[in-house]
C-alpha cells in the first residue's frame, strides 16, 4: 500500500507499484488538469510538484512517491501561484491550452526559487516544457509580470 | 522562449527524440568485457604497466556513458552518439540543474522502465544522487592522458587522494550507474569491482598517465 499526501489530502494507492503518477491522478484521483503529452518526460505537459520541486509524472512510479507529497495544477495555492493565475488571465497566455497545466507548474516552482528571474532563468526554468502553439513569448512576459505584481 | 525550441512543435520535437534514439541503439555493442589487472602482470616495467593499467580503465572513462556526464560546457550529453542532450537543460550552480529544471525533474531515484513507447526507448536512467560532474572535473573532448592528469590533479579531482580516488572509482553509486544504465542502454565495459580494482593497480604502480 503506498500512501502520499494529494493536495493536502492524505491518498493511498494499492495497484501496481510501477504506475506512473501521471496515471493515479488521472484514472484513479480523477484530477484530469495534468496532461499526457509523451510519455517520456520530453514535453513537461505531465508536470506537477513533489515534494515541493518540479516533477514529471509520467515517468514516476507511484511507488518512488511513498510518503511523499504531491501538489497539481488543482491544489497549486500561495502567492507565487495567485500572481502567475492572474499574470495568465490579464494577457491570454493560452492558445490551445493543452500544455499550460505544466508550464503553471514549472513558472509557480521558478517564481517560488527565484522571485525575480531573469530571461535566462526563465529560459532555464521552462527549457522542457514545449508548446505547440508558441506561446513561449507571453509565457515568459506572463512570468515577468507576475514578479513584477509579486514584489509590489 | 528558449531559442532553441521556440518554433518547435511538440510533435516534431518527439519525433526527433526517437530518432537519436535510433542511432544510439544502432550503435551499442553488446560484446564489451575488461581485462582484469592480473592480466597486466607481464609487463615487466612498472611505469609501462601503469600506463597500461589506466589505458584499461580508459574503456570505461572515455565511454559515453561516463563521458556524457562529464560535459565541457553547461549542457550535458545524451546516448551513445553523444548528441547534447534534450530537453535543453544546464548544469546550474551544483551541477543539479536550475531552479524549475533540476535533474530529478525527470531522473529519480532509479532507471524507470517506460511502457507503451517506440522500441528504441525503454527506459528513464536515474539514480538518487543524479547531477553532472564539476566543470573543472569536464572530459569531454580531452585525450586520455589529460583525462588522467586530471584525476591525479586535487585542484581538478574535488580535492581527494588517489586512495579516494580508488574508493570512489570502486564504489560510488553514481560511477556504478555506468554498470546499471537501464534497459536500452549499453553498460560500460566489465564490472565495478573489475574497474576498481584496475584503478587501485594503477595507483599502486605510480599511476602513470598516457602521454
Amino acid at each position: 500500500m503506498i500512501t502520499f499526501k494529494l493536495n493536502g489530502q492524505e491518498r493511498t494507492f494499492d495497484g501496481d507499484p510501477d504506475t506512473p503518477l501521471l496515471w493515479v491522478l488521472r484514472d484513479f484521483e480523477k484530477l484530469t488538469g495534468t496532461k499526457y503529452g509523451c510519455g517520456i518526460a520530453q514535453c513537461g505537459a505531465c508536470t506537477v510538484h513533489l515534494d515541493g520541486s518540479t516533477r514529471r509524472s509520467c515517468i514516476t512510479p507511484i511507488s518512488t512517491v511513498d510518503g511523499s507529497e504531491v501538489i497539481t495544477i488543482e491544489g497549486i495555492e500561495g502567492k507565487e501561484a495567485e500572481a502567475v493565475r492572474k499574470a495568465w488571465i490579464a494577457i491570454d497566455v493560452p492558445q490551445c491550452g493543452y500544455c499550460q497545466s505544466g508550464q503553471i507548474m514549472s513558472a509557480v516552482s521558478l517564481l517560488q526559487l527565484t522571485p525575480k528571474p531573469t530571461d535566462e532563468d526563465i529560459d532555464g526554468a521552462m527549457a522542457g516544457n514545449i508548446c505547440r502553439c508558441a506561446t513561449y513569448h507571453r509565457i515568459r512576459q506572463a512570468i515577468h509580470n507576475a514578479a513584477d505584481t509579486m514584489e509590489g | 522562449m528558449n531559442r532553441n525550441l521556440a518554433y518547435v512543435s511538440m510533435a516534431v520535437a518527439i519525433n526527433a527524440a526517437l530518432a537519436v534514439s535510433n542511432i544510439s541503439m544502432a550503435q551499442d555493442n553488446p560484446v564489451n568485457a575488461l581485462k582484469p589487472a592480473s592480466a597486466f602482470q607481464a609487463i615487466a616495467d612498472e611505469n609501462q604497466r601503469s600506463v597500461a593499467l589506466f589505458e584499461e580503465a580508459g574503456k570505461v572513462i572515455q565511454h559515453p556513458r561516463c563521458v556524457n556526464c562529464h560535459p565541457a560546457t553547461d549542457r550535458p550529453l545524451q546516448s551513445m552518439s553523444m548528441h547534447v542532450h534534450q530537453p535543453p537543460v544546464t548544469r546550474g550552480e551544483a551541477g543539479m540543474g536550475v531552479p524549475g529544471m533540476m535533474c530529478s525533474t525527470c531522473h529519480g531515484p532509479e532507471n524507470v522502465k517506460v511502457v507503451g513507447q517506440a522500441e528504441t526507448i525503454k527506459s528513464i536512467p536515474g539514480n538518487g544522487n543524479w547531477h553532472l560532474a564539476p566543470i573543472e572535473m569536464a572530459w569531454e573532448g580531452k585525450s586520455l592522458g589529460q583525462i588522467c592528469s586530471q584525476i591525479k590533479d586535487p585542484q581538478r579531482n574535488g580535492g581527494k587522494t588517489l586512495d579516494q580516488i580508488v574508493e570512489h572509482m570502486a564504489h560510488d553509486d553514481l560511477v556504478g550507474w555506468g554498470w546499471q544504465p537501464g534497459e536500452g542502454r549499453e553498460p560500460v565495459p566489465g564490472t565495478q569491482a573489475e574497474f576498481g580494482e584496475l584503478i587501485r593497480a594503477w595507483v599502486e604502480t605510480g599511476a602513470a598517465c598516457p602521454s
